[in-house]
């Protein structure tokens, strides 16, 4: 039944707006406010990250079946999160990213230790979270806020504003130390700030300043950070140590070659020689098991979903909206970016996901909860006052 | 204005600004994808072979199987080697969770002093990769095994690992007939099978443990595993079965060794008794022995120094590399030589005024006995051991011919079929002598080779070996080890076993066995009182060896360097005589004046070998030798 909705959908519905005003019977996507395209494809990345996911997780069907159920969480909060009005969200921003502040001081304060870091905030016998998975989408909302309405492009003053906006949740995460988290955050508001139209002038003196800081970013990293930077300059030097990650990784997607070894016979990923092979290293196992082709396509497939994300916030009515949603979907493909790099060494390791293939609840629910965001400001855009 | 502008927004401006943006996103989005895919492209194209290759070699491992060594029986199928199954404590440092707990816990259960946790921690360091145990200890007792199966629950990442290690159930005896096995070093790894020698740790170093290496060792299995990243094995892909060593089966006799070993209990000397028919070595001794187990684990520094700097010389193979002057010994084979040349008969006789003078040499050259034995004919010459008979003997046939016909009993050469690292010792002749020395060959020197002294050195294989031929009347036997290699038995006719001894007359062998007889059962003969009582026909020839020298760098103090001047005590015999089961030589260092002393061994053993029900009591023979020293004079 609903498989038929769907295709009728993709039929028929149209990709420009509907002409407002006329009486039209609504269709089921116009009644969740979801994107049927979008909607596709990422059903179809998910889809295919589970059949990747059994073979990476040692053929345990449990952790499918985990990562289905977060996927349902993760779609019903993109539901959820699609039927709010973007006004809606810009009241939320501020709050969210208070919220999203306190929690990190707090985790500062009392967080829990996983895995070496600081990173969780344990309510016990209620919830264990991370506040900076939440700061991803809070981080760009508050950002986007405030920048919609000042006007563009920014100039110094807003800029300074966006600095300590963006500068504070920043650097408590980085303390937990989360580099990659940090990083994505940082980029998630940079791309609102960047969209808004940061004059060329100021790109050029940021990146200069950046260029000017890496050494102070270098001496304030820890050991292992700094470890995995060399490690990326040169893996040989410790292959057996810090350098095993990446040796292993390349050598599993180069092994794969056009075609891969196929499903569930990948030798590098079946016999363990992969590390993190159902999370961050995950793409290691496509590319070894279903070679380059498996590879391009779910790189195209990222493409496609990007594109559509883009069109749908070039599609958005107000400035708030646009941002946030290009925000949102240039934030996506740096995830992929990222993980697609690190794991192909041509990246420092960074703790990025492989977005909606990795294992793992908190960023598909994260992003997921994004595209939400962004399907809520594509289907409300003409209940918006002009 | 400035107020207004602040607040007045332009969303065409807006709109645009963000077009143009968004255009320049999708523009690096699709740039940074190309960078990906290129990577990718060259990853799983350009580089797919060099990847593929190493993700072979990541998955499959080839694992040895190391064969089990194969067993050391003596002649009646007692034991002499085995290998044991021994238990290692082993740890996996990436399944323990509290280290100095663990280490702590063990060293108590263990009950070994505080130092060992820091020894422990050293060694639980060295490991190469993630997940390959360490090894904390060998060889645990049955007591600390139980109590690590107890508190097993308490030490994950704690194993006992089992490990076939050889062993030596009769080690002090055995050491030297043996040999023994020890670790692999970095020269043997450099010319060793190493397809062969997979896995395996220990290689035969010496004695037959080192000459039947190749059957002992077996052939290397393999098993072809998958394993994890961590070396964990998951699962077999196939495998080659080791073959195992052949065991070994040896012509030695245990109790006949262990006798002789007890027989120079406390002395330092060596007994060689072969069964003169097939060469079979019944037994072959060297006293001191040591302790060979103490070489398989690796012996530590000061115990093998200890061994090294002992001046009784435990590690030092006496029966095939002690060279001792045969002394008078050898003249039995002497007068068979002066026989087998021509240049004496049974008959003829000389007389002995108590020296010997060379022509145109007024030195005068003695027999032990000062004033003569008078008039010698060759049976007496043997059984009286008479010096002037065989300076005549010697000087008739001249050094050349001499150390012809006493190569041809096998002395200045190796013997051996299967002896490991046997020493030639020396015959001397004149080439050699203008090889060593540059020097001619003086008259004189050849009358001291007439009474087994000067340059002359035997090594007490070969003089047992000669004894064997010559029971055997001339028939050439090697003397061997080893009977049956895994169920195939050593032929019996080996290559290159020397020309046979021929006599012009059958009956000249009796002349010089009776001469033997004599020795032990005549009234004159030198070891008449060994010969009492003797149950059935033995012959022998005592004999005794100068020390003149002692190692440049010994230091002994005045009484020490006494007792270790004194001179060797040989004995050479056979028996019986009729039908020879075994002949044997026993030299007994330093044991002075008296070749009793050997004689006396000599009689132990083949009563031994001879006389099934009766068990020699050492302690009796050992209390008439004591009191028997010097009753007999000479040699």
């Amino acid at each position: 039944m609903a498989l038929i909705d769907l295709t009728r959908a993709l039929r028929g519905h149209p990709v420009r707006p509907p002409q407002s005003g006329i009486a039209r019977r609504r269709t089921v996507w116009e009644r969740t406010h979801l994107d049927p395209w979008l909607l596709a494809m990422l059903l179809v990345l998910m889809l295919a990250g589970l059949v990747v996911l059994y073979s990476a997780s040692g053929q345990r069907l449990e952790a499918v079946v985990a990562q289905g159920i977060r996927f349902g969480v993760a779609l019903v909060v993109m539901l959820l999160l699609a039927q709010l009005s973007p006004s809606t969200l810009l009241r939320w921003a501020l709050p969210a990213y208070a919220v999203g502040l306190l929690m990190l001081v707090a985790v500062e304060l009392v967080g829990d230790m996983g895995m070496g870091a600081q990173r969780w905030l344990v309510i016990p016998g209620v919830i264990r979270f991370q506040p900076s998975e939440m700061m991803k989408l809070a981080m760009p909302l508050m950002v986007a806020a405030y920048l919609s309405r000042r006007e563009l492009p920014p100039r110094v003053k807003d800029l300074a504003v966006c600095a300590l906006l963006i500068g504070a949740p920043v650097a408590l995460i980085a303390k937990q130390p989360d580099l990659g988290t940090s990083l994505l955050v940082a980029t998630a508001a940079v791309f609102v700030v960047l969209l808004a139209g940061l004059s060329w002038r100021f790109i050029a003196v940021l990146a200069g300043l950046v260029a000017a800081a890496l050494p102070v970013l270098w001496m304030n990293l820890h050991n292992y950070q700094r470890q995995r930077v060399l490690t990326f300059l040169d893996p040989n030097s410790d292959p057996l140590g810090s350098g095993w990650n990446i040796i292993q990784s390349t050598t599993a997607i180069g092994s794969g070659g056009l075609f891969g070894k196929g499903w569930l016979q990948g030798t590098q990923s079946q016999l363990e020689f992969l590390p993190e092979r159902h999370t961050d290293f995950i793409v290691a196992v496509l590319g070894e098991e279903f070679g380059l082709a498996g590879m391009l396509a779910v790189l195209v497939l990222y493409l496609l979903i990007i594109s559509r994300g883009l069109w749908l916030a070039a599609g958005a009515q107000d400035t708030f909206g646009r941002l946030l949603a290009g925000s949102i979907v240039l934030t996506f493909f740096i995830y992929v970016f990222v993980n697609v790099g690190m794991v192909s060494g041509i990246l420092p390791v960074v703790g990025v996901p492989l977005p909606l293939v990795s294992y793992g609840g908190t960023s598909s629910v994260t992003l997921l909860a994004g595209f939400g965001i962004l399907m809520a400001i594509h289907a409300h855009r003409r209940l918006l006052p002009r | 204005m400035r107020e207004r502008r602040d607040t007045l927004k332009n969303p065409e401006q807006e709109l645009r600004i963000f077009r143009v943006r968004s255009l320049l996103a999708v523009l690096l989005v699709f740039a940074m994808t190309g960078l990906l895919m290129g990577r990718l492209v060259y990853l799983q194209v350009v580089q797919h072979e060099v990847y593929s290759t190493r993700s072979e070699k990541n998955r499959v491992r080839v694992e040895p199987l190391p064969p089990t060594r194969g067993l050391i029986y003596d002649r009646n199928g007692e034991l002499l080697a085995e290998n044991r199954p021994t238990y290692n404590l082993t740890l996996v440092r990436e399944r323990v969770d509290d280290l100095d707990a663990t280490l702590t816990l063990l060293v108590r259960l263990l009950e070994l002093p505080d130092e060992e946790a820091e020894a422990f921690r050293v060694r639980s360091r060295q490991r190469q990769r993630p997940f390959q145990p360490a090894l904390l200890m060998s060889d645990l007792d049955e007591d600390q095994i139980a109590r690590l199966a107890v508190n097993r629950h308490r030490l994950p990442g704690v194993e006992v690992e089992a490990q076939l290690l050889r062993y030596y159930p009769d080690a002090e005896i055995m050491a030297h007939a043996l040999g023994y096995v020890g670790r692999i070093n970095a020269e043997e790894l450099e010319t060793l099978d190493t397809g062969r020698y997979a896995g395996t740790h220990f290689i035969g170093k010496t004695g037959v443990e080192r000459f039947y290496e190749d059957a002992l060792h077996g052939q290397a299995g393999l098993r072809k595993v998958e394993t994890n990243a961590r070396g964990r094995v998951l699962r077999e892909l196939g495998r080659t079965d080791p073959v195992p060593g052949q065991n070994l089966t040896l012509t030695l006799d245990k109790e006949l060794q262990q006798l002789a070993y007890e027989l120079l209990d406390g002395r330092r000397g060596s007994i060689v008794a072969i069964a003169p028919a097939t060469g079979e070595i019944l037994a072959m001794v060297s006293v001191p022995g040591f302790d060979s187990n103490q070489f398989v684990t690796g012996i530590d520094v000061a115990s093998y120094r200890a061994l090294q700097e002992d001046i009784d010389l435990p590690l030092f193979n006496r029966a095939i590399r002690g060279q001792y002057p045969p002394g008078s010994t050898i003249k039995p084979f002497l007068a068979l030589a002066g026989l087998v040349e021509g240049v004496i008969t049974p008959d003829k006789t000389i007389f002995d005024p108590g020296y010997y003078q060379l022509p145109n040499d007024s030195r005068r050259y003695r027999n032990w006995l000062r004033w003569g034995h008078g008039r010698v004919d060759m049976e007496r010459s043997i059984a009286v051991s008479n010096n002037t008979y065989y300076y005549s003997l010697a000087h008739d046939m001249g050094i050349d011919r001499l150390h012809d016909s006493m190569s041809a009993f096998g002395f200045g050469q190796r013997v051996g079929h299967d002896v490991f690292g046997e020493s030639t010792a020396l015959m001397p002749s004149r080439d050699w002598k203008r090889g060593r020395f540059n020097q001619p060959w003086y008259p004189g020197e050849t009358l001291s080779v007439g009474i087994g002294q000067g340059y002359w050195q035997v090594t007490p294989l070969q003089l047992a070996t000669a004894t064997a031929v010559l029971a055997n009347r001339g028939q050439w036997v090697k003397p061997r080890l080893a009977s049956r290699i895994g169920d195939d038995p050593v032929p019996l006719a080996l290559p290159e076993t020397p020309a046979d001894i021929e006599l012009a007359s059958d009956g000249w062998w009796d002349k010089v066995f009776s001469g033997m007889e004599k020795v032990l059962s005549g009234s004159e003969g030198t070891a008449r009182r060994t010969g009492v009582g003797l149950d059935y026909r033995m012959g022998g020839k005592s004999g005794t060896a100068q020390v003149f020298s002692l190692g440049q760098d010994q230091r002994y103090d005045a009484e020490e360097l006494a007792e270790r001047l004194r001179d060797h005590a040989l004995f050479m015999a056979f028996a019986p005589l009729e039908e020879p089961q075994i002949a044997v030589s026993v030299i007994v260092e330093n044991a002075g004046g008296g070749s009793t002393h050997a004689a006396h061994l000599a009689r132990a053993m083949t009563d031994a070998w001879l006389l099934d029900d009766e068990e020699p009591d050492v302690e009796e023979l050992r209390e008439a030798m004591e009191n028997d020293t010097g009753n007999v004079a000479g040699n």
